[in-house]
Protein backbone atom coordinates (compact mmCIF):
# COMPACT_ATOMS: atom_id res chain seq x y z
CA UNK A 1 0.00 0.00 0.00
CA UNK A 2 1.54 3.50 -1.22
CA UNK A 3 1.42 6.32 1.87
CA UNK A 4 -1.24 8.59 1.11
CA UNK A 5 1.01 11.80 1.90
CA UNK A 6 2.30 13.51 -1.49
CA UNK A 7 5.87 11.86 -3.10
CA UNK A 8 8.00 14.10 -4.40
CA UNK A 9 10.12 11.79 -5.81
CA UNK A 10 7.40 9.49 -7.32
CA UNK A 11 7.48 9.67 -11.61
CA UNK A 12 3.70 10.81 -12.04
CA UNK A 13 4.64 13.79 -9.52
CA UNK A 14 8.35 14.69 -10.85
CA UNK A 15 6.82 14.28 -14.71
CA UNK A 16 3.87 17.02 -13.13
CA UNK A 17 6.17 19.54 -12.09
CA UNK A 18 8.29 19.32 -15.39
CA UNK A 19 4.84 19.80 -17.60
CA UNK A 20 4.15 22.73 -15.73
CA UNK A 21 7.24 24.29 -15.43
CA UNK A 22 7.58 24.01 -19.17
CA UNK A 23 4.17 25.41 -20.17
CA UNK A 24 5.03 28.34 -17.84
CA UNK A 25 8.32 29.25 -19.02
CA UNK A 26 6.45 29.17 -22.74
CA UNK A 27 4.08 31.29 -21.59
CA UNK A 28 6.43 33.49 -20.84
CA UNK A 29 8.92 33.21 -24.14
CA UNK A 30 5.11 33.58 -26.21
CA UNK A 31 4.43 37.17 -23.89
CA UNK A 32 8.47 38.44 -24.34
CA UNK A 33 8.65 39.71 -28.04
CA UNK A 34 4.91 42.09 -26.84
CA UNK A 35 7.14 43.43 -24.01
CA UNK A 36 9.90 44.28 -25.83
CA UNK A 37 7.98 45.75 -28.60
CA UNK A 38 6.14 47.97 -26.85
CA UNK A 39 8.95 49.34 -24.41
CA UNK A 40 11.22 49.54 -27.43
CA UNK A 41 8.73 51.67 -29.53
CA UNK A 42 7.99 53.53 -26.34
CA UNK A 43 11.95 54.43 -25.35
CA UNK A 44 12.82 55.28 -29.32
CA UNK A 45 9.92 57.08 -29.79
CA UNK A 46 9.07 58.75 -27.15
CA UNK A 47 12.01 60.35 -26.77
CA UNK A 48 10.82 62.23 -30.43
CA UNK A 49 7.95 63.28 -29.05
CA UNK A 50 7.52 67.21 -29.41
CA UNK A 51 4.43 69.72 -30.47
CA UNK A 52 6.33 69.73 -33.85
CA UNK A 53 5.77 66.50 -35.01
CA UNK A 54 1.77 67.00 -34.44
CA UNK A 55 1.67 70.36 -36.85
CA UNK A 56 4.33 69.93 -39.27
CA UNK A 57 4.39 68.66 -42.55
CA UNK A 58 7.28 66.01 -42.87
CA UNK A 59 10.26 67.51 -45.14
CA UNK A 60 11.89 65.33 -48.01
CA UNK A 61 14.45 63.13 -47.09
CA UNK A 62 17.67 64.11 -47.85
CA UNK A 63 17.22 67.76 -45.94
CA UNK A 64 19.46 65.88 -42.85
CA UNK A 65 18.81 69.09 -40.75
CA UNK A 66 15.10 68.70 -39.80
CA UNK A 67 12.44 66.07 -40.37
CA UNK A 68 9.14 68.26 -39.79
CA UNK A 69 6.33 66.35 -38.26
CA UNK A 70 3.38 63.88 -39.39
CA UNK A 71 0.65 65.82 -39.23
CA UNK A 72 -0.46 64.53 -42.79
CA UNK A 73 -0.46 61.02 -42.16
CA UNK A 74 -1.74 61.09 -38.95
CA UNK A 75 -5.03 63.16 -40.13
CA UNK A 76 -4.62 60.36 -42.68
CA UNK A 77 -4.88 57.81 -40.91
CA UNK A 78 -7.88 58.95 -38.78
CA UNK A 79 -9.59 59.95 -42.58
CA UNK A 80 -8.72 56.81 -44.45
CA UNK A 81 -10.03 54.57 -41.14
CA UNK A 82 -13.65 56.88 -40.87
CA UNK A 83 -13.83 56.15 -44.78
CA UNK A 84 -13.67 52.21 -43.89
CA UNK A 85 -15.51 52.25 -41.10
CA UNK A 86 -18.19 54.36 -42.95
CA UNK A 87 -17.85 51.49 -45.94
CA UNK A 88 -17.68 48.86 -43.40
CA UNK A 89 -19.49 49.26 -40.64
CA UNK A 90 -23.03 49.42 -42.12
CA UNK A 91 -22.48 46.43 -44.52
CA UNK A 92 -21.12 43.99 -41.49
CA UNK A 93 -23.78 44.87 -39.14
CA UNK A 94 -26.35 44.81 -42.23
CA UNK A 95 -24.57 41.22 -43.15
CA UNK A 96 -24.38 40.25 -39.73
CA UNK A 97 -27.95 40.83 -38.69
CA UNK A 98 -29.05 38.65 -41.64
CA UNK A 99 -27.04 36.17 -40.51
CA UNK A 100 -28.29 36.22 -37.20
CA UNK A 101 -31.96 37.10 -37.39
CA UNK A 102 -33.21 36.02 -40.80
CA UNK A 103 -31.33 33.46 -42.03
CA UNK A 104 -32.28 29.52 -41.17
CA UNK A 105 -29.27 27.71 -41.21
CA UNK A 106 -29.88 27.57 -45.27
CA UNK A 107 -26.78 26.60 -47.58
CA UNK A 108 -26.80 30.88 -48.66
CA UNK A 109 -26.02 31.66 -45.14
CA UNK A 110 -23.84 28.52 -44.79
CA UNK A 111 -22.10 30.00 -47.44
CA UNK A 112 -22.14 33.51 -46.45
CA UNK A 113 -20.19 32.33 -42.96
CA UNK A 114 -17.67 30.30 -44.45
CA UNK A 115 -16.77 33.20 -47.11
CA UNK A 116 -16.83 35.66 -44.03
CA UNK A 117 -14.21 33.30 -42.19
CA UNK A 118 -12.71 33.18 -45.79
CA UNK A 119 -12.07 36.54 -45.89
CA UNK A 120 -10.91 36.96 -42.41
CA UNK A 121 -7.74 35.00 -43.25
CA UNK A 122 -7.00 36.54 -46.33
CA UNK A 123 -3.74 38.16 -46.42
CA UNK A 124 -4.27 42.18 -46.30
CA UNK A 125 -1.75 42.59 -49.08
CA UNK A 126 -4.67 40.92 -51.23
CA UNK A 127 -6.97 43.62 -50.22
CA UNK A 128 -4.61 46.29 -51.62
CA UNK A 129 -3.88 44.29 -54.59
CA UNK A 130 -7.45 43.83 -55.08
CA UNK A 131 -8.60 47.67 -54.74
CA UNK A 132 -5.64 48.48 -57.22
CA UNK A 133 -6.92 46.23 -60.03
CA UNK A 134 -10.28 47.58 -59.08
CA UNK A 135 -10.09 51.44 -58.61
CA UNK A 136 -6.71 52.74 -58.55
CA UNK A 137 -6.18 51.02 -61.92
CA UNK A 138 -8.80 51.58 -63.59
CA UNK A 139 -9.32 55.10 -62.39
CA UNK A 140 -13.13 54.56 -62.19
CA UNK A 141 -13.33 57.10 -58.82
CA UNK A 142 -13.98 60.69 -61.28
CA UNK A 143 -10.15 59.75 -62.83
CA UNK A 144 -8.27 59.65 -59.82
CA UNK A 145 -5.56 56.94 -59.28
CA UNK A 146 -4.04 56.88 -55.73
CA UNK A 147 -5.97 57.91 -52.94
CA UNK A 148 -7.01 58.60 -49.80
CA UNK A 149 -10.51 56.77 -50.64
CA UNK A 150 -9.42 53.96 -52.06
CA UNK A 151 -7.42 53.08 -48.95
CA UNK A 152 -10.57 53.18 -47.55
CA UNK A 153 -12.06 51.07 -49.49
CA UNK A 154 -9.19 48.11 -49.20
CA UNK A 155 -9.25 49.21 -45.02
CA UNK A 156 -12.80 48.10 -45.21
CA UNK A 157 -12.05 44.82 -46.93
CA UNK A 158 -10.46 43.88 -43.55
CA UNK A 159 -12.61 45.08 -41.43
CA UNK A 160 -15.51 43.35 -42.83
CA UNK A 161 -15.38 39.94 -41.44
CA UNK A 162 -14.36 41.76 -38.01
CA UNK A 163 -17.56 43.72 -37.77
CA UNK A 164 -19.73 40.78 -39.48
CA UNK A 165 -18.85 37.90 -37.12
CA UNK A 166 -19.09 39.57 -33.73
CA UNK A 167 -22.84 41.39 -34.66
CA UNK A 168 -23.84 37.88 -35.45
CA UNK A 169 -22.33 36.65 -32.55
CA UNK A 170 -23.78 39.60 -30.32
CA UNK A 171 -27.50 38.97 -31.93
CA UNK A 172 -27.00 34.97 -30.91
CA UNK A 173 -26.37 36.41 -27.60
CA UNK A 174 -29.63 38.27 -26.76
CA UNK A 175 -32.34 35.87 -25.52
CA UNK A 176 -35.19 34.38 -27.51
CA UNK A 177 -37.40 34.96 -25.78
CA UNK A 178 -36.82 39.46 -25.85
CA UNK A 179 -38.00 38.29 -29.61
CA UNK A 180 -40.50 36.48 -28.95
CA UNK A 181 -41.66 39.13 -26.08
CA UNK A 182 -41.81 41.36 -28.95
CA UNK A 183 -43.24 39.39 -31.95
CA UNK A 184 -46.04 38.03 -29.13
CA UNK A 185 -47.09 41.45 -29.25
CA UNK A 186 -47.31 42.19 -32.67
CA UNK A 187 -44.29 43.83 -33.85
CA UNK A 188 -42.41 42.95 -37.20
CA UNK A 189 -39.50 41.48 -37.63
CA UNK A 190 -37.71 45.12 -38.39
CA UNK A 191 -39.01 47.26 -35.15
CA UNK A 192 -37.82 43.97 -33.63
CA UNK A 193 -34.67 44.32 -34.54
CA UNK A 194 -34.16 48.03 -34.93
CA UNK A 195 -35.80 48.69 -31.06
CA UNK A 196 -35.49 45.47 -28.96
CA UNK A 197 -32.65 43.12 -30.04
CA UNK A 198 -29.70 45.56 -31.45
CA UNK A 199 -29.96 47.83 -28.99
CA UNK A 200 -29.59 44.45 -26.71
CA UNK A 201 -26.80 43.57 -28.83
CA UNK A 202 -25.40 47.00 -29.27
CA UNK A 203 -22.50 47.03 -26.90
CA UNK A 204 -20.80 43.53 -27.95
CA UNK A 205 -21.36 44.85 -31.74
CA UNK A 206 -19.51 47.92 -30.58
CA UNK A 207 -16.35 45.97 -29.29
CA UNK A 208 -16.20 44.29 -32.45
CA UNK A 209 -16.18 47.74 -34.39
CA UNK A 210 -13.81 48.79 -32.17
CA UNK A 211 -11.28 46.18 -32.57
CA UNK A 212 -12.09 45.37 -36.33
CA UNK A 213 -10.85 49.63 -36.44
CA UNK A 214 -7.70 49.35 -34.38
CA UNK A 215 -7.18 46.69 -36.89
CA UNK A 216 -7.55 48.19 -39.55
CA UNK A 217 -5.75 51.56 -38.69
CA UNK A 218 -2.15 49.56 -38.39
CA UNK A 219 -2.24 47.76 -41.68
CA UNK A 220 0.06 49.13 -44.44
CA UNK A 221 0.60 46.86 -47.16
CA UNK A 222 -3.32 47.63 -48.33
CA UNK A 223 -2.52 51.40 -48.12
CA UNK A 224 0.81 51.08 -50.52
CA UNK A 225 -1.28 50.04 -53.61
CA UNK A 226 -4.06 52.38 -52.89
CA UNK A 227 -3.66 55.81 -50.65
CA UNK A 228 0.45 55.66 -51.21
CA UNK A 229 1.92 58.19 -49.09
CA UNK A 230 1.82 62.70 -49.25
CA UNK A 231 4.08 65.02 -47.81
CA UNK A 232 1.49 67.58 -47.80
CA UNK A 233 -1.06 69.23 -45.44
CA UNK A 234 -4.63 67.81 -45.90
CA UNK A 235 -6.79 70.68 -46.59
CA UNK A 236 -9.91 70.17 -48.13
CA UNK A 237 -12.78 67.77 -49.50
CA UNK A 238 -10.88 67.14 -53.02
CA UNK A 239 -7.76 65.97 -50.79
CA UNK A 240 -9.59 62.62 -50.79
CA UNK A 241 -9.19 61.68 -54.23
CA UNK A 242 -5.26 62.30 -54.39
CA UNK A 243 -2.33 60.52 -52.87
CA UNK A 244 -2.89 60.44 -48.61
CA UNK A 245 -0.04 59.91 -46.18
CA UNK A 246 -0.64 57.47 -43.26
CA UNK A 247 1.00 56.52 -40.19
CA UNK A 248 1.65 53.18 -41.26
CA UNK A 249 3.09 53.98 -45.07
CA UNK A 250 5.07 57.10 -42.90
CA UNK A 251 6.44 54.02 -40.76
CA UNK A 252 7.27 51.94 -43.79
CA UNK A 253 8.63 54.87 -45.80
CA UNK A 254 11.21 56.76 -43.59
CA UNK A 255 12.23 53.85 -41.44
CA UNK A 256 14.20 52.57 -44.67
CA UNK A 257 15.68 56.11 -45.26
CA UNK A 258 19.90 56.57 -44.94
CA UNK A 259 18.92 59.97 -42.80
CA UNK A 260 18.84 59.62 -39.38
CA UNK A 261 16.14 62.41 -39.01
CA UNK A 262 13.74 60.45 -40.93
CA UNK A 263 14.65 57.50 -38.73
CA UNK A 264 13.70 58.99 -36.26
CA UNK A 265 10.25 61.04 -37.49
CA UNK A 266 9.41 57.02 -37.95
CA UNK A 267 10.27 55.93 -34.55
CA UNK A 268 7.62 58.85 -33.59
CA UNK A 269 5.27 57.64 -35.92
CA UNK A 270 5.25 54.23 -34.40
CA UNK A 271 5.24 55.34 -31.01
CA UNK A 272 1.89 57.28 -31.84
CA UNK A 273 0.48 54.39 -33.64
CA UNK A 274 1.28 51.72 -31.12
CA UNK A 275 -0.80 54.03 -28.42
CA UNK A 276 -3.79 54.62 -30.28
CA UNK A 277 -4.09 50.64 -31.09
CA UNK A 278 -3.54 49.74 -27.63
CA UNK A 279 -5.75 52.56 -26.01
CA UNK A 280 -8.36 51.60 -28.67
CA UNK A 281 -7.92 47.93 -27.48
CA UNK A 282 -8.15 49.15 -23.67
CA UNK A 283 -11.20 51.11 -24.56
CA UNK A 284 -12.79 47.64 -26.19
CA UNK A 285 -12.06 45.96 -23.44
CA UNK A 286 -13.59 48.08 -20.76
CA UNK A 287 -16.91 48.23 -23.20
CA UNK A 288 -16.97 44.53 -23.51
CA UNK A 289 -16.52 43.95 -19.42
CA UNK A 290 -19.29 46.84 -18.99
CA UNK A 291 -21.24 44.34 -21.22
CA UNK A 292 -20.63 41.22 -18.75
CA UNK A 293 -21.82 43.69 -15.79
CA UNK A 294 -24.43 44.80 -17.32
CA UNK A 295 -26.12 41.67 -18.75
CA UNK A 296 -26.90 40.02 -15.37
CA UNK A 297 -29.32 43.02 -14.31
CA UNK B 1 -61.92 39.26 -46.07
CA UNK B 2 -60.89 35.57 -46.19
CA UNK B 3 -64.07 33.65 -44.67
CA UNK B 4 -65.01 29.97 -45.00
CA UNK B 5 -68.81 29.28 -45.88
CA UNK B 6 -69.09 26.88 -42.32
CA UNK B 7 -71.43 27.89 -39.31
CA UNK B 8 -69.51 28.58 -37.03
CA UNK B 9 -71.37 29.81 -33.81
CA UNK B 10 -71.15 33.27 -32.92
CA UNK B 11 -69.87 32.83 -29.53
CA UNK B 12 -67.01 30.64 -30.79
CA UNK B 13 -63.59 33.04 -30.84
CA UNK B 14 -60.94 29.98 -32.34
CA UNK B 15 -62.24 27.26 -33.49
CA UNK B 16 -59.37 24.26 -34.56
CA UNK B 17 -60.37 21.99 -37.00
CA UNK B 18 -58.62 18.74 -37.59
CA UNK B 19 -54.94 20.93 -37.04
CA UNK B 20 -51.52 18.71 -36.97
CA UNK B 21 -48.17 20.33 -35.94
CA UNK B 22 -44.95 18.43 -36.81
CA UNK B 23 -41.25 19.36 -36.36
CA UNK B 24 -39.64 18.19 -39.56
CA UNK B 25 -40.59 14.55 -39.61
CA UNK B 26 -41.75 14.78 -36.33
CA UNK B 27 -45.26 14.77 -35.65
CA UNK B 28 -46.18 16.23 -31.89
CA UNK B 29 -49.35 16.36 -31.64
CA UNK B 30 -52.48 15.31 -34.55
CA UNK B 31 -56.28 15.97 -35.13
CA UNK B 32 -56.74 18.22 -32.66
CA UNK B 33 -60.45 19.42 -32.99
CA UNK B 34 -61.40 22.61 -30.58
CA UNK B 35 -63.73 25.36 -29.96
CA UNK B 36 -62.59 28.16 -27.70
CA UNK B 37 -65.99 30.00 -26.53
CA UNK B 38 -65.30 33.99 -26.28
CA UNK B 39 -64.69 35.46 -23.26
CA UNK B 40 -63.96 32.01 -21.33
CA UNK B 41 -60.68 31.10 -19.83
CA UNK B 42 -59.86 27.85 -20.97
CA UNK B 43 -56.67 25.54 -19.66
CA UNK B 44 -54.76 23.47 -21.19
CA UNK B 45 -53.32 20.64 -19.61
CA UNK B 46 -51.70 17.30 -19.89
CA UNK B 47 -48.00 15.20 -19.65
CA UNK B 48 -45.01 16.83 -21.00
CA UNK B 49 -44.34 16.18 -24.35
CA UNK B 50 -48.21 15.82 -25.01
CA UNK B 51 -48.24 19.27 -27.17
CA UNK B 52 -50.14 21.45 -25.36
CA UNK B 53 -47.74 24.27 -25.29
CA UNK B 54 -47.10 23.86 -29.51
CA UNK B 55 -50.89 24.04 -29.77
CA UNK B 56 -51.00 27.20 -27.60
CA UNK B 57 -48.57 29.01 -29.95
CA UNK B 58 -49.83 27.46 -32.82
CA UNK B 59 -52.98 29.99 -31.76
CA UNK B 60 -51.30 33.00 -32.83
CA UNK B 61 -48.49 31.60 -35.19
CA UNK B 62 -45.86 31.82 -32.67
CA UNK B 63 -44.46 28.57 -34.33
CA UNK B 64 -43.34 30.76 -37.73
CA UNK B 65 -40.64 31.77 -35.50
CA UNK B 66 -39.59 27.92 -34.96
CA UNK B 67 -37.59 26.38 -38.40
CA UNK B 68 -39.53 23.44 -39.48
CA UNK B 69 -42.17 23.82 -37.54
CA UNK B 70 -45.19 22.67 -40.31
CA UNK B 71 -49.21 23.26 -39.50
CA UNK B 72 -51.97 20.97 -41.13
CA UNK B 73 -56.02 22.12 -40.84
CA UNK B 74 -56.97 25.16 -40.67
CA UNK B 75 -57.29 27.59 -37.06
CA UNK B 76 -60.05 29.71 -37.50
CA UNK B 77 -59.91 33.09 -35.39
CA UNK B 78 -63.56 35.05 -35.95
CA UNK B 79 -64.22 32.83 -39.02
CA UNK B 80 -60.74 33.99 -41.04
CA UNK B 81 -58.01 30.79 -41.61
CA UNK B 82 -54.98 32.46 -39.42
CA UNK B 83 -53.35 30.21 -41.59
CA UNK B 84 -54.04 30.81 -44.90
CA UNK B 85 -51.48 32.16 -47.13
CA UNK B 86 -52.33 35.83 -47.37
CA UNK B 87 -52.96 36.40 -43.59
CA UNK B 88 -50.33 38.75 -42.12
CA UNK B 89 -48.96 36.84 -38.78
CA UNK B 90 -47.80 40.13 -37.59
CA UNK B 91 -51.76 41.57 -37.90
CA UNK B 92 -52.51 38.19 -36.10
CA UNK B 93 -50.26 38.55 -33.38
CA UNK B 94 -51.59 41.92 -32.64
CA UNK B 95 -55.16 40.53 -31.82
CA UNK B 96 -53.85 37.27 -30.14
CA UNK B 97 -51.18 38.53 -27.85
CA UNK B 98 -49.00 36.28 -25.62
CA UNK B 99 -47.45 35.86 -22.50
CA UNK B 100 -44.66 33.24 -21.51
CA UNK B 101 -43.21 31.18 -19.17
CA UNK B 102 -40.16 32.86 -18.32
CA UNK B 103 -40.78 37.05 -17.55
CA UNK B 104 -39.24 38.53 -20.30
CA UNK B 105 -39.45 42.40 -19.80
CA UNK B 106 -37.95 44.21 -22.27
CA UNK B 107 -34.86 45.86 -21.03
CA UNK B 108 -36.27 49.25 -21.10
CA UNK B 109 -38.04 51.55 -18.34
CA UNK B 110 -41.40 49.70 -17.37
CA UNK B 111 -43.24 52.94 -19.07
CA UNK B 112 -41.58 52.22 -22.23
CA UNK B 113 -42.40 47.90 -21.65
CA UNK B 114 -46.37 49.37 -22.03
CA UNK B 115 -45.34 52.21 -24.77
CA UNK B 116 -43.69 49.86 -27.24
CA UNK B 117 -46.30 47.42 -27.95
CA UNK B 118 -48.78 50.10 -28.05
CA UNK B 119 -46.97 52.93 -30.16
CA UNK B 120 -45.87 50.27 -32.84
CA UNK B 121 -50.02 49.12 -32.86
CA UNK B 122 -50.45 52.84 -33.77
CA UNK B 123 -51.35 54.27 -30.74
CA UNK B 124 -52.55 57.99 -30.47
CA UNK B 125 -54.08 58.42 -27.45
CA UNK B 126 -52.93 59.33 -24.20
CA UNK B 127 -49.94 57.44 -23.82
CA UNK B 128 -49.84 57.86 -19.90
CA UNK B 129 -53.30 56.77 -19.24
CA UNK B 130 -53.02 53.50 -21.32
CA UNK B 131 -49.94 52.75 -19.44
CA UNK B 132 -51.92 53.43 -15.64
CA UNK B 133 -54.84 51.53 -17.23
CA UNK B 134 -52.70 48.74 -18.38
CA UNK B 135 -51.06 47.84 -15.23
CA UNK B 136 -54.04 48.57 -13.26
CA UNK B 137 -55.59 45.94 -15.10
CA UNK B 138 -52.65 43.48 -14.84
CA UNK B 139 -52.88 44.46 -10.80
CA UNK B 140 -49.60 45.95 -11.00
CA UNK B 141 -50.22 49.49 -10.70
CA UNK B 142 -49.19 50.13 -7.08
CA UNK B 143 -45.87 48.46 -7.06
CA UNK B 144 -45.29 50.46 -10.06
CA UNK B 145 -46.49 53.65 -10.08
CA UNK B 146 -43.46 55.52 -8.21
CA UNK B 147 -41.10 53.86 -10.66
CA UNK B 148 -41.98 53.99 -14.05
CA UNK B 149 -39.05 55.22 -15.20
CA UNK B 150 -37.15 52.34 -13.44
CA UNK B 151 -35.89 49.34 -15.79
CA UNK B 152 -38.24 46.51 -16.25
CA UNK B 153 -35.36 44.50 -14.42
CA UNK B 154 -35.80 45.83 -11.30
CA UNK B 155 -39.36 44.24 -10.53
CA UNK B 156 -39.59 41.13 -8.80
CA UNK B 157 -40.50 37.89 -10.73
CA UNK B 158 -43.96 37.93 -10.31
CA UNK B 159 -44.09 41.40 -10.98
CA UNK B 160 -42.42 41.43 -13.86
CA UNK B 161 -45.07 38.38 -15.20
CA UNK B 162 -47.35 40.82 -14.38
CA UNK B 163 -46.23 43.83 -16.53
CA UNK B 164 -45.76 41.20 -19.25
CA UNK B 165 -49.55 40.73 -19.18
CA UNK B 166 -50.08 44.57 -18.41
CA UNK B 167 -47.76 44.72 -22.01
CA UNK B 168 -49.95 42.59 -23.95
CA UNK B 169 -53.28 44.29 -22.68
CA UNK B 170 -51.94 47.61 -23.61
CA UNK B 171 -52.16 46.16 -27.62
CA UNK B 172 -55.93 45.65 -26.69
CA UNK B 173 -55.67 42.07 -28.10
CA UNK B 174 -59.02 39.88 -28.14
CA UNK B 175 -57.81 36.92 -27.07
CA UNK B 176 -54.45 36.75 -24.45
CA UNK B 177 -52.58 33.56 -24.81
CA UNK B 178 -50.47 31.94 -21.67
CA UNK B 179 -47.97 29.79 -21.49
CA UNK B 180 -47.30 28.48 -17.79
CA UNK B 181 -46.94 32.54 -16.68
CA UNK B 182 -46.97 31.07 -13.41
CA UNK B 183 -44.06 28.42 -13.49
CA UNK B 184 -41.47 30.49 -12.90
CA UNK B 185 -43.16 31.79 -9.57
CA UNK B 186 -43.86 32.05 -6.12
CA UNK B 187 -47.30 31.01 -4.47
CA UNK B 188 -47.77 34.83 -3.90
CA UNK B 189 -47.07 35.71 -7.19
CA UNK B 190 -49.14 33.13 -8.38
CA UNK B 191 -52.04 33.91 -6.87
CA UNK B 192 -51.74 37.68 -7.49
CA UNK B 193 -51.68 36.11 -11.23
CA UNK B 194 -54.33 34.37 -10.71
CA UNK B 195 -56.54 37.19 -9.66
CA UNK B 196 -55.44 39.38 -12.52
CA UNK B 197 -56.77 36.44 -14.57
CA UNK B 198 -60.37 36.78 -13.54
CA UNK B 199 -60.03 40.22 -13.55
CA UNK B 200 -58.92 40.17 -17.52
CA UNK B 201 -61.91 38.05 -18.01
CA UNK B 202 -64.62 40.59 -18.07
CA UNK B 203 -62.42 41.94 -21.29
CA UNK B 204 -60.33 39.02 -22.79
CA UNK B 205 -60.77 35.74 -24.03
CA UNK B 206 -58.02 33.46 -22.07
CA UNK B 207 -55.90 30.61 -23.25
CA UNK B 208 -53.90 29.04 -20.87
CA UNK B 209 -51.38 26.35 -20.46
CA UNK B 210 -50.57 24.98 -16.83
CA UNK B 211 -48.83 22.20 -15.53
CA UNK B 212 -50.72 22.91 -12.22
CA UNK B 213 -54.09 20.97 -12.11
CA UNK B 214 -55.24 22.86 -8.95
CA UNK B 215 -54.50 26.18 -10.94
CA UNK B 216 -56.65 24.65 -13.68
CA UNK B 217 -59.76 23.86 -11.91
CA UNK B 218 -59.26 27.51 -10.13
CA UNK B 219 -58.90 29.68 -12.99
CA UNK B 220 -60.66 27.91 -15.83
CA UNK B 221 -64.11 27.39 -17.37
CA UNK B 222 -63.30 24.96 -20.11
CA UNK B 223 -60.35 22.71 -19.76
CA UNK B 224 -58.66 20.71 -22.67
CA UNK B 225 -56.43 17.83 -21.76
CA UNK B 226 -54.09 16.69 -23.83
CA UNK B 227 -52.09 13.21 -23.86
CA UNK B 228 -49.38 11.39 -26.23
CA UNK B 229 -49.52 8.06 -26.75
CA UNK B 230 -47.04 6.10 -28.60
CA UNK B 231 -46.78 5.63 -32.19
CA UNK B 232 -48.58 3.06 -33.84
CA UNK B 233 -45.47 1.71 -35.41
CA UNK B 234 -43.66 1.38 -32.03
CA UNK B 235 -40.11 3.07 -32.63
CA UNK B 236 -40.93 4.71 -29.16
CA UNK B 237 -41.83 8.05 -30.61
CA UNK B 238 -44.58 9.46 -28.90
CA UNK B 239 -47.19 11.94 -30.72
CA UNK B 240 -49.95 13.97 -28.63
CA UNK B 241 -53.89 14.15 -28.95
CA UNK B 242 -56.77 16.40 -27.80
CA UNK B 243 -57.74 13.24 -25.39
CA UNK B 244 -61.14 15.01 -23.81
CA UNK B 245 -62.39 18.83 -23.74
CA UNK B 246 -64.84 19.66 -21.65
CA UNK B 247 -66.08 22.06 -18.62
CA UNK B 248 -63.61 22.18 -16.20
CA UNK B 249 -65.76 21.02 -13.52
CA UNK B 250 -66.96 18.00 -15.43
CA UNK B 251 -62.77 17.08 -16.65
CA UNK B 252 -62.42 16.93 -12.64
CA UNK B 253 -65.29 15.50 -11.36
CA UNK B 254 -66.06 13.08 -13.75
CA UNK B 255 -64.20 12.53 -16.96
CA UNK B 256 -65.17 10.77 -19.91
CA UNK B 257 -61.61 8.74 -20.65
CA UNK B 258 -59.96 6.35 -17.86
CA UNK B 259 -56.81 8.58 -18.93
CA UNK B 260 -57.83 11.78 -17.84
CA UNK B 261 -59.21 10.43 -14.51
CA UNK B 262 -55.49 8.90 -14.34
CA UNK B 263 -53.75 12.48 -14.92
CA UNK B 264 -56.02 14.30 -12.81
CA UNK B 265 -55.40 11.99 -9.89
CA UNK B 266 -51.76 12.04 -10.24
CA UNK B 267 -50.88 8.54 -11.21
CA UNK B 268 -48.92 9.75 -14.10
CA UNK B 269 -47.59 12.91 -15.61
Amino acid sequence: MNSLYYQKKLSRNVGDKFFTSLSVFCAFIAILPLIFVVTYILIKGGAQINSDLFTLEPNPPGDDLDAGGINPALIGTLIITTIASIIAIPVGVGGGIYLAEYSKGGPFSKFIRFGVNVLAGVPSIIAGVFIYALIVSTKILFGSMYSGLAGGMALSILMLPTVIKTTDEGLKLVPNELRYASLGIGASMYTTILKITLPSAFRSIATGVVLGIARAAGETAPLIFTALFSYYYIVGFEDLFYEMGSLAVLIYNFALEPYDAQNKLAWAASFILVISILSVNIFSRILAAFTETTKRV
Amino acid sequence: MIKTNKKIPKNIILSLEDVSISYGTFEAVKNVFCNFKRGDITSLIGPSGCGKSTVLRALNRMNDLIPNCSLKGTVLFDGTNIYDKRVDPVEVRRRIGMVFQQPNPFPKSIYENIAFGARINGFTGNMDELVESSLRKAAVWSECKDKLNDSGYSLSGGQQQRLCIARTIAIEPEIILMDEPCSALDPISTLKIEETMHELKKNYTIIIVTHNMQQALRVSDMTAFFNAIEYEDGDGGKVGYLAEFDSTKKIFNSPKEKTTQEYISGKFG
